[in-house]
């Protein structure tokens, strides 16, 4: 059996390796990943007025709003910092969380219709939704970047820790794979039981008032409480990020590592699940 | 060996009948349970073969079952069948779109198939960035394209509105953008599912011909279709699937009168009923329900003298008003392939069909060479869709003779189909 595969270039059989990650067909495919990139892109915002300005409106709304009713009326204290850069900061980063989660958890359903018709690496569609959240997620650090600009130089709330910027990227990387993970692994499932698309949804938006997005980690005393947090991979990301632009914020190296090894486990799993339904999802979807 | 460039051995897939989604997760924990306590499967012991008259004993089904074969490299292989006799779950297999429930397919080479045309094309884009992203999809770099971009254009005709976003396309002008990028695909091996049903007939012909040519380079190409004459045009070797299984093979030009012979649909010609379930593509419009072939004296007969005049007779059932239909009668060779087009008026106008039964009388001169033909009959709206149409009708037989039999058919092998009427004019100069 064995000589019998030796000079194929394809062998397709009814159950793969599990581990069969084929990296090397994903990389042949960048073009198509790019494209993917652009077509989102250009589909989203044509025939708007506005065009990319929605990437910054969504969340300076988002960002007022928050601050009307969590810094206005709920009075929930941002430990000084001004309570626009407190929200922008915390809601930047987890709309690109979400925003990765949100899209990549229906890639079967939404593509079903190629998916059904070519083969290509199936990968290949949700890292292209990393790659286009990415893009939103630099116009929006931009209006981020602007307003932390602004606050630094007309107050002197801001601490910001400037030999930790160099973390910045890692950190969004580990968003990126956290959002990724989530996204296939509910994808994946999805395929055979519906119920899933009903919780990302809700879910998400609840996982965002566990995260220390509208209050910073460090006015939760409870021990309990925080425990529960710091179980959420998002927390240390999010107030490291915190940590390093506004010197506001807990910079636990170990509940980063933590995120960091949670992360890699989920990305394992959801891959291998990923690539065992991809085979077949097109009979159950 | 060597040359084999695909091969598929036993290959299977089972399907589940009925919803798909609710209460699956009992199978699932049944499955995983045989799986460690290292048994078999315990569906895959179950399940029909794949026969869509016959009523399912339980509810699993296998839509291909010990599918073997192999394809040699520069081979064109025609895969033909009843519709759901399992054709486009094999194509679906050999491009990875799903997986085998059993069996092993090895292939060398890059594999691209076109199940369809224009996948992947977004609305929005224009035609140029559709271009891109299409050619991508189907497994092009974006060099490749690139190098190729012109070539695809010019294809296509739409270089007017290649700017343009492809939702403002006419659907012609859609079809042939797509076929032109798929049409520039350079794999090893391409599969092709019956997308040669679009598009007018200029452009289907420019199709085969670009099909035509790719066979001609030394690429293997599968080809699925219902359309026999480009089956018989395209390919080298056919077969045949029925009920998810392999039916017959064979080189084209001794497999395909073999299929249609098969598949003939015979006619009483005592009443010339034809059955309501009988093998046809109906909207429900219209409905054919007889037909008798007849001599000039209005007596049945299926073997006719050369040079004698027949008539057939059809009855049609027009079930709601047809504003614009017309109905053609086509005179098909054992080969599938179309001799005579007949219809009412050679300006080819559509009629008023009013609610109700009607008998058509057609006539036939002395047209046709001897030997055997079969009938196709199509009624269809202003815009070529079919309202009801019957292929491969068993048909009637013109002997050699003729009547009187004071004349004879001079030749061994008959030449051509149709007996024309000449005028000629010899002089000695």
């Amino acid at each position: 059996m064995k000589e019998a595969e030796e000079g194929w270039d394809l062998v397709i059989k009814p159950q793969a390796k599990w581990y069969q990650l084929d990296l090397a067909a994903i990389w042949e495919y960048r073009d198509l990943l790019m494209l993917f990139v652009k077509r989102d892109f250009i589909s989203v915002y044509k025939q708007t007025l506005l065009g990319p300005l929605w990437y910054i409106i969504q969340p300076a709304l988002t960002t007022l709003t928050f601050t009307v009713i969590f810094g206005g009326i709920a009075k929930i204290s941002t430990n000084g910092v001004p309570p626009i850069l407190f929200y922008l900061s915390g809601i930047t980063l987890w709309t690109y969380f979400s925003d990765c989660l949100n899209r990549t958890s229906n890639t079967f359903i939404s593509n079903s219709g190629i998916f059904g018709k070519v083969y290509f690496p199936r990968l290949v569609a949700p890292l292209s939704v990393l790659v286009s959240n990415l893009i939103k997620l630099g116009i929006q650090m931009l209006l981020f970047l602007g307003v932390w600009t602004y606050y630094l130089y007309t107050g002197d709330t801001l601490k910001p820790c400037y030999p930790y910027f160099i973390l910045i990227p890692f950190l969004i990387i580990v968003m990126a794979g956290l959002g990724l993970g989530f996204g296939i692994l509910i994808s994946s499932l999805t395929t055979k039981y519906r119920d899933l698309t009903f919780l990302v949804g809700f879910g998400t938006q609840l996982m965002m008032y566990a995260s220390p997005i509208i209050y910073p980690l460090s006015t939760i005393r409870k021990p309990e409480y925080r425990h529960i947090l710091m179980l959420n991979p998002v927390t240390s990301i999010i107030e490291t990020f915190k940590y390093i632009f506004l010197g506001n914020g807990i910079l636990n190296w170990y509940a980063l590592l933590y995120s960091i090894v949670f992360m890699v486990i989920l990305l394992l799993v959801s891959v291998i699940v990923f690539n065992k339904v991809e085979k077949s999802f097109m009979d159950t979807v | 060996m060597s040359d084999t460039v695909i091969e598929v051995e036993g290959v299977g897939k089972q399907y589940r009948l009925g919803l798909v989604g609710t209460g699956t997760i009992g199978h699932d924990l049944n499955r995983f349970w045989a799986k460690i306590k290292g048994k078999e499967d315990p569906y895959l012991k179950i399940g029909d073969l794949n026969d869509q008259h016959q009523k399912s004993e339980n509810g699993w089904v296998w839509a291909l079952k010990d599918i073997s074969f192999s394809v040699k490299r520069g081979e064109v292989l025609g895969i033909i069948g009843k519709n759901g006799a399992g054709k486009s779950t094999l194509f679906k297999l050999i491009s990875r779109v799903t997986s085998p429930t059993v069996g092993t397919i090895r292939a060398k080479g890059r594999i691209a198939s076109l199940l369809e045309v224009g996948t992947g094309f977004h609305p929005e884009l224009t035609g140029r960035e559709n271009i891109f992203l299409n050619g991508a999809i189907l497994g092009m770099s974006k060099s490749e394209i690139r190098s190729k971009f012109d070539e695809i254009v010019d294809f296509s005709g739409v270089e007017r509105y290649i700017d343009t976003p492809v939702k403002r396309y006419s659907s012609g002008m859609y079809v042939r953008l797509a076929f032109a990028v798929a049409a520039h695909l350079e794999p090893e091996i391409l599969i092709i599912d019956e997308v040669l049903a679009v598009g007018d007939a200029e452009f289907q012909r420019k199709c085969l011909g670009k099909m035509k040519d790719v066979a001609g380079e030394g690429r293997t190409v599968l080809y699925v279709s219902h359309n026999m004459p480009s089956v018989k045009e395209l390919c080298t070797s056919v077969i045949v699937l029925k009920h998810g299984t392999i039916h017959d093979t064979g080189k084209t030009h001794d497999l395909i009168p073999r299929y249609l012979a098969e598949t003939i649909k015979a006619i009483e010609s005592t009443d010339g009923e034809i059955p309501v379930n009988i093998d046809r593509l109906n909207t429900g419009g219209a409905r054919f329900t007889q037909i008798h072939i007849m001599s000039e004296k209005l007596v049945p007969k299926r073997v006719f003298h050369f040079k004698e005049k027949f008539i057939i007779k059809l009855q049609i059932d027009i079930l709601k008003k047809l504003e614009r239909a017309a109905i053609y009668l086509f005179i098909c060779n054992p080969m599938g392939e179309t001799i005579i087009m007949a219809t009412e008026n050679a300006q080819f106008n559509c009629l008023l069909f009013e609610q109700g039964i009607y008998e058509i009388n057609v006539k036939f001169e002395d047209v046709l060479m001897p030997g055997s033909y079969n009938i196709e009959l199509l009624i269809c709206d202003n815009k070529g869709s079919s309202i009801d149409c019957i292929q491969n009708i068993k048909g009637f037989q013109i002997m050699k003779q003729t009547r009187t039999n004071d004349e004879e058919y001079p030749f061994v092998p008959v030449h051509g189909y149709i007996l024309p009427k000449t005028h000629w004019n010899i002089n000695k100069l």
